[in-house]
C-alpha cells in the first residue's frame, strides 16, 4: 500500500469523524427557533411540542415585566403581534433586557401554558448604538 | 469637513478603479505605464481616505451633532479616550476604518515589496484597488456615508453604548480589523500569481510576512475580543460561539492551517492547489465574516446591523467567490505539484492531517454558524446549535491538533524511521504520561480536561526536547552557555523556534480551556452582613460577605456599588466591587440600559468573579452571581506567549533568508541519525 492510499485512509477516518461529529452533534443539541406564531401551530398539531427545549424569538410586551428581586424571577410577556406566550425566568437578565426589547428565549413551553425559560438573550435592540427617541 | 470628506471618498473611489482598470491592463499586457499608474493610484487612494478619515474624526472631536454619525456614537460627556474608538464604533465608520486601512496595506505592499517579486504588483495594485473601492462604494451608495448629516442638530449626541466603553473595545475591534484587511494582500499576491502564471514558490515569499502579520492581528483581536467579553459583559465567560465570534475564528483556522501548509510547498513543491486555495478560503471568509456583522443576517447580539449593507456583501462576495473559482480551475493544470507523499509517517502527513483537522473545525464552525439559516431554507423550520453542539464537535477534534502539535515537529520530513521514531518520541510521551499520572492521583475522573492537560505535557517534552537538543548542539560545536545558545538558537531560526514558541502559548490556552469545565457559581439575595459559601475545585471554601451598597454620580453616569469581603478558608483575602451603572447624558437623562461592571479577583490558580444583579426594592439587600473560574489567568498569559511567539517569527532581518534553509540543517540531522 503506498503513501497516498495510506493518507486517503487517514483523510477519510478524519472527514468522516467531523462529520458524524456534526451530525451527531446537531441531532443532539439542535433546538428549534420559532416565532410565538409558530409554537402555537405546532404545539396545536403535535402535543409533543410541550415540555421540548426551544428558542422562541419575539418582543417583549410593554408593560409587562415584572421582577421580584427577592426570588430573582423575572415574568414578561412575548408576541409576535399575533400569539402572546407568558414567560418565567429564574435568574440575571443580561442587561440589556427591558421591556419592548426583542429576545430570545430559550425553555420549555409547558402545559400550563407558560414558556420556564432557563436562559434570555436580550438581541441588544439598541445594535450598540443609542435607540432614537421620538 | 463633511464636504471635504465626501470629496476624498469621491476621489478614492474613482481613484479606486483607475487602479483596478490600468492595474489588470498594465499587467496582462505588460504595459509599463499604465503599471505605474496604477501603483501612483494606490497611493492616491490611500491618501484621499486618510483626509476622509481625519475629516471625521475632526467632526468627532468637535462634536458637530449635526452629522448623523457623530451624533449616533458619541456625547459631550463621552471620554476623550472613547472619541477616538468612536471612529470605528459605528457602521459607516468603521466601513471607512476598513478602506483605509486596506489602502495603507495596499500602498505599504506597494512600497516594500522587494524587488525579486515586482511582477505581481500590478496586479495586487489591481486587487487590492478592486476591493477598496467596493468598501468606499458601500458607503457612497448604500448608502452608509460617515458624513450624511442630519436635517436639524441635536444639542447633545446619544452616546456610545456603554459596553463599549471598555478599553478593551478601544483595541479589539481595530485588532481583528487589521487581521481581517491584511488577509486582501496574501490574496491579492495569490490572484496575481495566477493571472501572471508565475506560480513558483515565488508568490508565497512575498507574501510570507503579510500572512504572519494577518495571523497576528487576528490572534490579538480574538485574545482582546475574549478578554473584553469576560470582564465587561458579566456572563462568566470568555466564549460563547456567537456567530460573530466565529466569523473571526474562521479565517484566524485558515491561516493557521495555511502558515503550516505553506512549509511544505516551500520545502517539497507539494500542496500548492491546496494553498491557493486555502489564501482564496481565508479571504472570503473574512469578507463573510464582516458580511455577517454588518448584514444581522443570523440572530446574534452581535448583529447590529440590518440594512443595505448586507445586501452590497452578499452580492460583492457571490461575484468575487465566482471569479476566484473560476481563475482558480483554470489554472489548475499549472498548479501539479513536484513530488509525491513519500510516507504517511512523515512530517508532510502530520501537516497534512493538521490542514485537514483545521479545515475540518473551520468547517464544523461555518455550518454550525450558518445553520439557523441553512435549516430554515431546506426543511422551512429555523434549527439552532449553540454551545454544546461547537464543543461536542471541536472538542474531540482540537484535542486531536493538539496530539499532532506534538507528533509533527518529532517527525522526520519525507520518511521517518523506527529507531528515529523511538528516540524523538521517548521523552515527550513519557512527560505526556507522567502528567496524566499526576492528574490521576490528584483526582481528576474528567475526560476532556485529562487528555487536554496531559497531551498540553506530551507537546511541551516535545518543545523542550526541541530547545534541549538545539541549545546542546550549539554548546557542543560553539562553546556557548547553555541560556546564551537556545537564546542564539531562537535567533538563528526564528521561524521554527517562534513557531515552538506559539505552540506553547497553545498548550497554555487548551490548559486554560480546560480548566472551564470545573467552573462553578451561586446565586444569592443578601442583606449587609450576611454571606454564602462556595467550594473551589480545588476543595477551598470561598466566603462572600456582602458589606454594603453606595450610590453616586461619575463623569457620565449614575453608579450603584455593590461591596463584597471576601474570605478563602475563614482567612479574609480582600475586597471585591461590583457596580450597576446607568448612563445618563449631559442633561442627566438616562441613555441606554444600565450595564454591569463585574468585579474580578484575578489568580493563577482561579479567578472570584462577582456580579451584582440589582438591588431589592432599593434597600441594602442585593442580589449577586458568585463564580469561581479556573486558570483563566492562563488563557491571557497563554495568549501572551502566543502573541510573543508569532513576533518572534515576524521580527525582520536575523536568520539568513529560508526558502530551502530553514529546515534544512535538521532534515540532515535526523537522517544522518536514522
Amino acid at each position: 500500500m503506498n503513501a497516498g492510499t495510506k493518507f486517503a485512509i487517514g483523510a477519510v477516518l478524519i472527514v468522516g469523524s467531523v462529520g458524524y461529529l456534526m451530525a451527531s452533534g446537531i441531532k443532539e443539541t439542535g433546538q428549534y427557533f420559532l416565532t410565538p406564531s409558530e409554537l402555537a401551530q405546532r404545539v396545536s398539531a403535535d402535543p409533543t411540542f410541550y415540555d421540548l427545549g426551544l428558542k422562541v424569538g419575539a418582543r417583549v410586551v410593554p408593560g409587562t415585566v415584572e421582577k421580584e428581586t427577592a426570588t430573582q424571577t423575572l415574568r414578561f410577556h412575548i408576541t409576535d403581534g399575533t400569539v402572546n406566550y407568558p414567560v418565567i425566568f429564574r435568574g440575571l437578565p443580561p442587561d440589556t433586557f427591558t421591556d419592548s426589547v426583542e429576545v430570545v428565549v430559550e425553555g420549555r413551553l409547558q402545559r400550563d401554558g407558560v414558556i420556564h425559560a432557563t436562559d434570555v438573550l436580550a438581541k441588544c435592540g439598541s445594535r450598540y448604538e443609542a435607540v432614537p427617541k421620538a | 469637513m463633511t464636504l471635504l470628506g465626501s470629496i476624498a471618498l469621491w476621489l478614492a473611489l474613482l481613484m479606486g478603479l483607475w487602479g483596478a482598470v490600468t492595474g489588470f491592463v498594465g499587467g496582462l499586457q505588460g504595459r509599463s505605464d499604465l503599471q505605474r499608474s496604477a501603483r501612483h493610484a494606490v497611493f492616491a487612494m490611500f491618501a484621499a481616505l486618510a483626509v476622509a478619515v481625519i475629516c471625521l474624526e475632526v467632526a468627532i472631536f468637535q462634536h458637530d451633532f449635526n452629522v448623523a454619525y457623530v451624533a449616533g456614537r458619541t456625547s459631550r460627556n463621552l471620554p476623550t479616550f472613547y472619541l477616538w474608538s468612536a471612529l470605528y464604533s459605528g457602521q459607516e465608520g468603521s466601513l471607512l476604518f476598513w478602506a483605509t486601512v486596506l489602502s495603507l496595506f495596499a500602498a505599504l505592499a506597494q512600497a516594500f515589496t522587494s524587488a525579486r517579486h515586482r511582477a505581481y504588483l500590478p496586479f495586487v495594485a489591481a486587487v487590492t484597488c478592486l476591493v477598496a473601492s467596493f468598501f468606499v462604494a458601500v458607503m457612497l451608495f448604500a448608502p452608509a456615508n460617515p458624513f450624511a448629516r442630519l436635517p436639524y442638530t441635536p444639542v447633545d449626541g446619544a452616546g456610545m453604548n456603554p459596553q463599549l466603553q471598555n478599553p478593551g473595545m478601544v483595541f479589539h475591534p481595530p485588532m481583528l480589523y487589521l487581521g481581517y484587511i491584511s488577509i486582501t494582500i496574501p490574496f491579492a499576491f495569490a490572484i496575481a500569481a495566477l493571472l501572471s502564471k508565475k506560480l513558483d514558490v515565488d508568490w508565497l515569499v512575498a507574501i510570507r510576512k503579510w500572512t504572519l502579520l494577518s495571523w497576528l492581528f487576528l490572534s490579538i483581536g480574538l485574545l482582546i475580543g475574549m478578554w473584553w467579553a469576560y470582564v465587561e459583559l458579566g456572563w462568566g465567560g470568555y466564549w460563547a460561539w456567537d456567530p460573530v465570534e466565529n466569523a473571526a475564528l474562521l479565517p484566524w483556522l485558515v491561516m493557521t492551517a495555511f502558515l503550516h501548509s505553506v512549509m511544505i510547498q516551500e520545502k517539497r513543491g507539494m500542496l500548492k492547489k491546496w494553498n491557493l486555495a486555502l489564501i482564496i478560503g481565508a479571504w472570503l471568509l473574512s469578507i463573510f465574516g464582516t458580511f455577517l456583522t454588518r448584514s444581522g443576517v443570523i440572530a446574534s447580539v452581535h448583529s447590529f446591523t440590518q440594512s443595505p449593507v448586507g445586501y452590497f456583501f452578499l452580492v460583492f462576495l457571490l461575484l468575487a467567490t465566482a471569479a476566484t473559482v473560476t481563475l482558480y480551475v483554470k489554472r489548475l493544470p499549472l498548479l501539479e505539484a513536484e513530488a509525491t507523499l513519500e510516507s504517511v509517517v512523515s512530517r508532510e502527513g502530520s501537516f497534512l492531517f493538521n490542514n485537514l483537522l483545521f479545515i475540518g473545525i473551520a468547517f464544523s464552525v461555518l455550518w454550525g454558524t450558518m445553520y439557523p439559516i441553512l435549516s430554515e431554507w431546506v426543511q422551512g423550520t429555523k434549527v439552532t446549535v449553540g454551545p454544546p453542539f461547537f464543543n461536542q464537535v471541536n472538542v474531540p477534534l482540537g484535542l486531536l491538533l493538539l496530539a499532532l502539535t506534538g507528533i509533527g515537529p518529532l517527525i522526520a520530513w519525507r520518511r521517518a524511521s523506527l529507531p528515529n521514531l523511538r528516540r524523538q518520541f521517548a521523552v515527550p510521551a513519557t512527560t505526556g504520561l507522567f502528567v496524566l499520572l499526576i492528574l490521576l492521583v490528584a483526582g481528576m475522573r474528567d475526560l476532556g480536561p485529562l487528555m487536554a492537560i496531559s497531551l498540553g505535557g506530551f507537546v511541551m517534552g516535545t518543545v523542550t526536547q526541541e530547545f534541549a537538543r538545539g541549545a546542546s548542539a550549539r554548546h557542543r560545536q560553539y562553546g556557548e552557555p547553555l541560556a546564551l545558545a537556545a537564546l542564539r538558537l531562537v535567533g538563528r531560526n526564528r521561524r521554527r523556534y517562534g513557531g515552538y514558541v506559539v505552540h506553547t502559548g497553545m498548550v497554555l490556552l487548551f490548559v486554560a480551556f480546560a480548566g472551564m469545565a470545573f467552573k462553578t457559581e451561586t446565586q444569592a439575595t443578601l442583606r449587609p452582613g450576611e454571606s454564602v459559601s462556595l467550594r473551589s475545585p480545588y476543595g477551598q471554601v470561598y466566603t462572600f460577605t456582602h458589606v454594603s451598597v453606595s450610590q453616586y454620580d461619575a463623569l457620565n453616569r449614575r453608579v450603584t456599588a455593590a461591596l463584597v469581603e471576601v474570605s478563602r478558608d475563614g482567612k479574609h483575602i480582600g475586597r471585591l466591587k461590583t457596580e450597576k451603572r446607568q448612563h445618563v447624558d449631559a442633561l442627566g437623562r438616562n441613555t441606554f440600559e444600565p450595564s454591569t461592571e463585574v468585579g474580578i479577583r484575578s489568580g493563577l490558580r482561579e479567578d472570584l468573579y462577582v456580579v451584582l444583579g440589582g438591588l431589592v426594592n432599593g434597600t441594602e439587600q442585593a442580589v449577586y452571581r458568585f463564580t469561581i473560574n479556573p486558570l483563566v489567568w492562563w488563557v491571557w498569559f497563554g495568549g501572551f506567549v502566543l502573541v510573543l511567539g508569532g513576533l518572534i517569527v515576524l521580527w525582520p532581518g536575523g536568520g539568513p533568508p529560508a526558502v530551502q534553509r530553514s529546515q534544512a540543517g535538521y532534515v540532515v540531522k535526523l537522517e544522518s541519525k536514522a
